[in-house]
């Protein structure tokens, strides 16, 4: 009989393992529960269906969150074709030369930036050089610009998936490359390509730092009409609320974190969803 | 009539001359100069790297889809060099099929799909019975009994045979005139590859096949020549009968003795 196998270092990384795994569940939770035991008793309809105010007790979110909504939107519909059609380029046409290589270093770097810097660039290009002021079309087009990077490289991610050999089959049957990439790399990459811009795009919804350099406001009385109205957005209005020095303020801000939380949740199991019913089909 | 046939047999599909073709500045070919017949397979035999599967992906010019791929040299279909800048090579790869080393059944296509793949994907679907050519083209690869009640269910479904001869069925509804095998039957198991091998069998009477096999064993089953490449040259090129039993260059009876490779 040998001497029985040291089990130690197997057991030790299986606990440490695990251990990184609940610690940040752990945190999580607690923030969460926090928040929920602040705010949640805030929540009504007055609050949802109401305008800043003043005094605690009468202000509401519709503004900010009519405007939170309005930029996703809008920022979705921006960037995820510009996104998409970015990555198939790269991917389906680009080839291997210096400069699509170039090209793809600085993709990733751009999406290590940090999102103030964004906001500097999209103050300087959208509100002053394009004139579009402080509008809902600025921020959304700041975001855009946020957010394309992750789009790109989550689309080339999936597009990568598919298999070269399905490439050259449908080559093979003497389909062009724009047959191919429509029939038979898109549908097939679509169902990854949406998920990661959706994800990316909610993560745009909680962006603060570019929005307040853009110029949202706080104090907002009316919902955005159009393209060029003025606008808030959650993440602004809970940074507005947080720093105010009363009390009642803050249970606004836990509730204004509540009703983020929520949209974001949205959007995300909107993901989930959207994959699988885009997979089921695909099958 | 016999004549005609006879004449019909012999004569020339693919005319090979001087092919050179490498990856950047590696040349795989060194100028392969070959006749391959109207009817009947063609097998292409050698050891790994010896440039077979570049060989097969000049003649549908797929070699050139690989950015860094360069080739010189002609090769004259029907008398007319595909290498020539009026030919489209799309248009060329509907003119010549292509079965792959792995089966490669789309998967989000049904198997009725996948045999219709070619002609969806080129839009050419209009004023054909559809139903018809799906029947007709598993007929063909052997495959409709197996799968004439579950036409509608995924084509990844079926096992490694079956989605090769489904492959073989979607090259063929898009009526080529020559059938290219890479390695057809190299990740499939005996019974599999012996169907296959009887479906390239039926299949020499219509079409041309050039197939390329590391198996010299299938080269010498199924194909009526057999053209033998070492280092990116065409050391010999017979009938597959002379070549295995009477070769005229040492190499090719050194490599068909199993001295190397």
């Amino acid at each position: 009989m040998s001497a029985p196998r040291n089990q130690f270092p197997t057991k030790l990384l299986r606990w440490l393992s695990f251990s990184a795994v609940i610690l940040p569940l752990l945190i999580l939770g607690g923030l969460l529960f926090e928040v929920l035991a602040d705010g949640l008793t805030r929540i009504d309809l007055d609050f949802l269906q109401g305008y800043p105010s003043r005094r605690a007790s009468r202000a509401g979110i519709l503004p900010s969150m009519v405007g939170s909504m309005c930029l996703v939107v809008l920022t979705a519909c921006l960037v995820v074709p510009v996104g998409m059609g970015a990555a198939l380029y790269l991917e389906e046409y680009g080839g291997r030369s210096r400069a699509s290589r170039f090209i793809e270093v600085n993709i990733s770097n751009l999406a290590g930036v940090p999102s103030i810097i964004y906001g500097l660039l999209g103050l300087g290009l959208f509100v002053r050089l394009l004139d579009m002021e402080r509008s809902l079309l600025a921020g959304a087009c700041t975001l855009a610009l946020l957010v394309l990077p992750i789009i790109i490289m989550a689309s080339r991610e999936a597009i990568r998936t598919v298999p070269y050999s399905y490439r050259e089959a449908c080559w093979g049957l003497g389909a062009t490359r724009w047959q191919t990439i429509r029939r038979v790399v898109l549908p097939m990459a679509l169902p990854g390509m949406l998920t990661g811009s959706i994800l990316a795009i909610s993560r745009a919804i909680g962006e603060t730092a570019p929005l307040i350099v853009v110029g949202a406001l706080t104090y907002i009385t009316f919902l955005p009409e159009n393209l060029w109205s003025p606008f808030s957005a959650l993440p602004i209005q809970i940074f507005n609320w947080v720093s105010r020095p009363q009390e009642a303020f803050i249970e606004n801000a836990a509730a204004g974190i509540i009703v983020l939380l929520g949209i974001m949740l949205f959007i995300n199991s909107m993901a989930v969803w959207l994959r699988a019913a885009l997979q089921r089909r695909g099958r | 009539m016999s004549g005609v046939e006879a004449e019909d047999k012999n004569s020339v599909k693919i005319e090979v001359s001087d092919l050179r073709a490498g990856f950047g500045k590696t040349e795989v070919l060194h100028g392969i100069n070959m006749k391959i017949p109207s009817r009947g397979v063609t097998a292409i035999i050698g050891p790994s790297g010896c440039g077979k599967s570049t060989f097969i992906r000049c003649i549908n010019r797929m070699h050139e889809t690989v950015p860094i791929a360069t080739t010189s040299g002609a090769i004259y279909m029907d008398g007319e060099n595909i290498y020539s800048s009026e030919v489209d090579p799309v248009l060329l790869r509907r003119r010549v099929g292509m079965v792959f080393q792995k089966p490669n059944p789309f998967p989000n296509m049904t198997i009725r799909e996948n045999v219709l793949a070619g002609l969806r994907l080129t839009g050419s679907t209009k004023a054909k019975d559809l139903d018809q050519v799906v029947e007709n083209a598993l007929e063909q690869a052997a495959l409709w009994d197996e799968v004439k009640d579950r036409l509608d269910s995924p084509g990844v479904g079926l096992s490694g045979g079956q989605q090769q001869r489904l492959c073989i069925a979607r090259s063929l509804a898009v009526s080529p005139d020559v059938l290219l095998m890479d390695e057809p039957c190299s990740a499939l198991d005996p019974i599999a590859t012996a169907k296959v091998e009887d479906l390239i069998r039926t299949l020499k009477e219509e079409y041309c096949i050039v197939i390329v096999t590391h198996s010299m064993q299938q080269a010498a089953r199924a194909s009526d020549k057999t053209a033998f490449l070492l280092m990116g040259d065409l050391v010999e090129f017979d009938d597959t009968t002379r070549l295995f039993t009477g070769p005229s260059d040492s190499r090719t009876e050194d490599y068909i003795t199993g001295k190397f490779g």
